[in-house]
C-alpha cells in the first residue's frame, strides 16, 4: 500500500500551513507557495505515471480496511485530474505573484489556493461519497473566501449569489448521501456499486433511482448544467482574473468528475431513465451557454458563457455511456481545463493592456498593434476551445461526435456542431473588439499612449498553458489512448470495485450478503 | 416517530427555502441553516430509528451486543454540523459585508453584477 | 457593550471556560468531547471577552497571532497523520506510546491526541477571526 494517492491532499494542506505560519513576509509565502505548487505538479505526475500501466492505487486511512474506513482511490480518471489541477494551481500560483494586489496576498490569499487544490485534488482521489461530500465543502469554503476576498460591491453581490446556491446544492448531495446510507447500507464507492446492483436485483431499483435523481441536481448545480447555471455567470467575473481563472478552470469540472463518477460506478442500472435525461440536459447546457455568451459584451462574461457550453459537451459523452463516449469525455476535460484557464489568464492580460474588460468600449490602446505576442497567445486557447483542428480541441469533440453518430444520435451531433460554429463567432468577437481593434483617437484612444509592459510571471504561465493545448493537439493519439484506458476502468466498475474490496466482492455472489 | 420525523424534515426543507426565497439576506440565512438542519435530520432518520444500545464491543467479543443503534449516521451528522457550522459563520461575515456595500438588505438590490 | 456585570463574570468565566475546554478536548478519547468542542468552549470564553471588553482588549488578551493558531492547528493534525506514514503505517494511524507520569503511573500518549489538539487550535483559530471580525465590524 503506497501512500501515493494521498499526498495530492497532503502537499496543498501542508504548503497551505507553512503560507500561514509565515504569514508576515510575503516573499515566504511566495516561495513556500510556488514550492508547494510545483511539488504537488511532480507528485500527480508520479500517480499519473503509475495509473498509466492499468493499475488502481487504494489507501485505506487509518489502516481500517474497506469498506469500513475511509479509502482513497487513484485510477487514471482520478490521476489525469489531479495532474490538470496541479498544473492549473501551479500556472495560476505563477500567475498571482505579479498580478494579485497586496491586500488580498496578506490576506492568506495562497494558502487558501492550496486549500483549494487540497479539496480538488481530495474530491478527485477520494473513494467514498461522504468523502467527497467533506472535499466539495473543504474546495467551497476556500473559493467562498476567495471570491469575497476584497469586499468590492460586485464581489459580495456574485459572491451571495454563488454562496447560495452552492450551498443548496451541498444540502441536497448531503441528504441524498444520507438517503443512500439508509438505503444501501454503505458509503465506501466501490461498495455502493455492489450494493446498487443487488438492491436493483431484490426490485429496489427505483429507490435508488430516486437518490441517483438528487445525486444529479446535486452535481449538476455544481457543475452547472442547464437550468441550474445561473449562479456562474453571476460570479466568476467578479473576483481577480487569477481567481477566475483557477475557478473556470477548476470547480465546474469537480461537479462533473462526481457526475461522470456516481454515473459510471453506481447509478448504472437504469439508463434509459437517467442517462437519457442526462442527454437532454447535455444538449440544453450547450445551447444555452453559448447563445447566453452572445449576448455578453464583458470579455469574462461570454468566457463564463463558454464554460456552460463546454459543460454539455462533457456531460454528452457520459449519457452516451459507449467506451468511445466515455474517453471523449476524458480528453474533453483534460482539453478544457488548460483551456480555460488560460483563457482567463489571458483576459487580465488583455484588461491590464486596454484598461477595459468591456467588449463595446473601446480600450486605451488596440492589444494586437502594441503587444501582438499576447494577442497570438489567446488565439491558441480561443479557437481549440471552437475547435480548429490540429488543436486539442478539435481533438475532443471529433471524439465525442464520432461517438454520438456510432448511436445515431445524429440531433446531439447537430447541436454539439452547432455549438462548435457559435463559440468560433464569440471567439471572433473578442479577437475581433478586444485583440484587433485600436481605438480611434475621436474615441479616446491616443496615438502616442503606450501599454504597460506585461511581467514574464503572467506571461510565463499564459505561454506554457497555450504549448499543452498545442501539445495536446499535435500528440492526441497518446492522450486519447490514456483517456481511452480511464474509460475502460469507468465502464467497467468491477475493475474498480476489485482494487478497492478485493477480488471476493469484484464477482457478486448470489445471495451472499457482503 | 418514523412519520413525525418525516413531517418534521419536510417542514425544515420547506421553511427553509420559502425564507430562502424571500428578498432578504438575512432570511437567507436563516433559510440556510434551517436548510442544513433538515439535512441533518433526513440523514439520522434514514439511518434507522431504533430504541437500543450504544454500538461498543465488550472485552472479548467480536461484535456489540445486538440491539445496538448504528454509530455511522451519527458520525456524519457530527461531520456534517461541523461544516454547517464553519459555513454559517462564514455566510454571517459575507452578509455583514455585502449588507455594508450595498447598503439595503433586499436582494432584488443585488443585480449589480447580473448585467 | 459596557456592562459591569459582564465585565465581572467574564474575568472568573474565562479562565473555567478555558480549563474547562481543556478537560473536555482531552477526554475526548473515549467519552464525549474532543478537539471540536473542547475548541468551540474556549472560543466561547475569547468571544465572552470580546463582547464585555471590545474586540481589540481580546486581541490583546490572547497574546497570539490568529493565523498562526490555526497554522499551528493544522501542523499538528497533519503530523499526527503523517507520523504513521513515515513508520510506513496508512495516513492517520494511530500510533501510541506509554509515557511514565508522576503520581499517575504509565500514560498512553498517541497520534490521536495530537490531532485532537490541531482540531482544537483551529477551531479557536477560525472561531475567533470570524467573532472578532464581526465584533469589529459593528464597532
Amino acid at each position: 500500500m503506497s501512500a501515493l494517492p494521498i499526498l495530492p491532499v497532503l502537499i496543498p494542506l501542508g504548503t497551505a500551513c507553512l503560507g500561514m505560519l509565515g504569514h508576515r513576509s510575503l516573499r515566504a509565502q511566495q516561495t513556500v507557495s510556488v514550492a508547494g505548487a510545483v511539488a504537488l505538479v511532480v507528485v500527480a505526475v508520479a500517480l499519473l505515471a503509475r495509473t498509466a500501466t492499468g493499475e488502481i492505487l487504494t489507501l485505506d486511512a487509518g489502516g481500517w480496511s474497506a469498506p469500513f474506513g475511509i479509502t482513497f482511490v487513484a485510477d487514471a480518471f482520478g490521476a489525469i485530474m489531479a495532474l490538470l489541477a496541479a498544473v492549473t494551481g501551479l500556472a495560476v500560483v505563477v500567475y498571482s505573484v505579479a498580478s494579485v494586489d497586496l491586500p488580498r496576498k496578506r490576506f492568506l490569499y495562497y494558502p487558501l489556493t492550496h486549500v483549494l487544490l487540497a479539496g480538488v485534488c481530495g474530491a478527485f482521489l477520494t473513494g467514498d461519497i461522504f468523502n467527497l461530500y467533506v472535499c466539495f465543502e473543504i474546495l467551497l469554503l476556500s473559493s467562498f473566501v476567495l471570491l469575497s476576498l476584497g469586499s468590492e460591491r460586485g464581489q459580495l453581490e456574485g459572491a451571495i449569489k454563488y454562496v447560495t446556491l452552492n450551498l443548496i446544492s451541498s444540502a441536497i448531495f448531503l441528504s441524498a448521501s444520507g438517503l443512500l446510507y439508509g438505503t444501501l447500507g454503505t458509503l465506501n464507492m466501490a461498495h455502493l456499486s455492489v450494493r446498487a446492483a443487488e438492491a436493483v436485483a431484490e426490485g429496489r431499483g427505483h429507490v435508488v433511482t430516486i437518490v441517483a435523481m438528487l445525486f444529479m441536481v446535486s452535481f449538476g448545480i455544481k457543475a452547472a448544467v442547464f437550468p441550474l447555471f445561473f449562479w456562474l455567470p453571476a460570479s466568476y467575473h467578479t473576483p481577480p482574473f487569477a481567481v477566475s481563472a483557477l475557478f473556470a478552470g477548476l470547480l465546474t469540472k469537480v461537479g462533473v468528475y462526481a457526475i461522470v463518477r456516481v454515473f459510471t460506478l453506481i447509478f448504472v442500472h437504469d439508463t434509459g431513465y437517467t442517462h437519457t435525461i442526462l442527454l437532454w440536459v447535455a444538449a440544453l447546457t450547450m445551447v444555452s451557454g453559448v447563445l447566453g455568451a452572445a449576448a455578453q459584451t464583458e470579455f469574462r462574461r461570454v468566457l463564463s458563457f463558454h464554460i456552460i457550453s463546454q459543460i454539455g459537451y462533457m456531460i454528452l459523452g457520459v449519457a452516451l455511456l459507449t467506451p468511445l463516449a466515455v474517453a471523449g469525455t476524458v480528453f474533453y476535460i483534460v482539453h478544457h481545463i488548460v483551456v480555460k484557464a488560460n483563457l482567463f489568464l489571458v483576459a487580465g492580460v488583455a484588461h491590464r493592456i486596454r484598461g477595459t474588460s468591456d467588449l463595446v468600449r473601446p480600450g486605451r490602446v488596440g492589444v494586437y498593434a502594441s503587444a501582438p505576442l499576447v494577442a497570438l497567445l489567446f488565439m491558441v486557447p480561443a479557437m481549440s476551445l471552437a475547435g480548429v483542428p490540429p488543436l486539442s480541441g478539435f481533438w475532443a469533440k471529433l471524439i465525442l461526435i464520432r461517438a454520438a453518430l456510432d448511436e445515431r444520435a445524429y440531433v446531439y451531433v447537430a447541436v454539439a456542431l452547432l455549438v462548435g460554429i457559435m463559440t468560433l463567432f464569440s471567439m471572433t468577437k473578442i479577437w475581433a473588439e478586444a485583440f484587433w481593434k485600436s481605438p480611434a483617437p475621436e474615441e479616446g484612444g491616443t496615438a502616442g499612449e503606450t501599454a504597460p509592459r506585461t511581467p514574464a510571471g503572467m506571461l510565463a504561465p499564459i505561454a506554457v498553458l497555450a504549448a499543452i493545448t498545442v501539445g495536446i493537439g499535435l500528440a492526441a493519439q497518446p492522450v486519447f489512448e490514456f483517456s481511452a484506458l480511464a474509460a475502460g476502468q469507468l465502464l467497467n466498475p468491477e475493475v474498480y470495485v476489485g482494487a478497492v474490496l478485493g477480488e471476493a466482492f469484484a464477482t457478486p455472489v448470489e445471495g451472499v450478503d457482503p | 416517530m418514523k412519520l413525525l420525523l418525516a413531517l418534521l424534515v419536510g417542514g425544515l426543507f420547506a421553511a427553509g427555502i420559502y425564507l430562502i426565497v424571500r428578498r432578504s439576506i438575512v432570511k437567507l440565512i436563516m433559510g440556510l441553516i434551517l436548510l442544513s438542519h433538515g439535512a441533518n435530520l433526513l440523514i439520522f432518520a434514514s439511518g434507522g430509528l431504533v430504541r437500543a444500545q450504544a454500538p461498543l464491543v465488550e472485552a472479548g467479543s467480536l461484535a456489540p451486543e445486538p440491539p445496538h443503534a448504528d454509530p455511522v449516521p451519527q458520525a456524519l451528522i457530527l461531520t456534517a454540523i461541523v461544516i454547517g457550522f464553519g459555513v454559517v459563520a462564514f455566510m454571517m461575515v459575507l452578509v455583514s459585508r455585502a449588507y455594508m456595500a450595498v447598503g439595503t438588505d433586499d436582494t432584488e438590490e443585488f443585480t449589480g453584477t447580473d448585467h | 457593550m459596557n456592562s459591569t456585570i459582564l465585565q465581572t463574570a467574564t474575568r472568573y468565566l474565562l479562565p473555567l471556560l478555558l480549563i474547562f475546554s481543556i478537560v473536555v478536548m482531552l477526554q475526548g478519547h473515549n467519552k464525549p468531547g474532543g478537539g471540536f468542542i473542547g475548541g468551540l468552549i474556549g472560543a466561547a470564553g475569547f468571544a465572552l471577552h470580546g463582547m464585555a471588553f471590545g474586540p481589540r482588549a481580546t486581541r490583546t488578551a490572547l497574546r497570539a497571532d490568529l493565523v498562526v493558531v490555526m497554522a499551528l492547528g493544522l501542523a499538528f493534525a497533519l503530523v499526527a497523520g503523517s507520523l504513521a506514514l513515515a513508520s510506513g503505517q496508512p495516513f492517520l494511524s494511530g500510533l501510541w506510546v506509554s509515557v511514565p507520569f508522576p503520581g499517575f503511573g504509565e500514560v498512553k500518549v498517541g497520534t490521536p491526541l495530537v490531532f485532537d489538539i490541531g482540531v482544537y487550535f483551529v477551531v479557536i483559530g477560525v472561531v475567533m477571526t470570524i467573532v472578532l471580525s464581526l465584533l469589529e465590524e459593528n464597532a
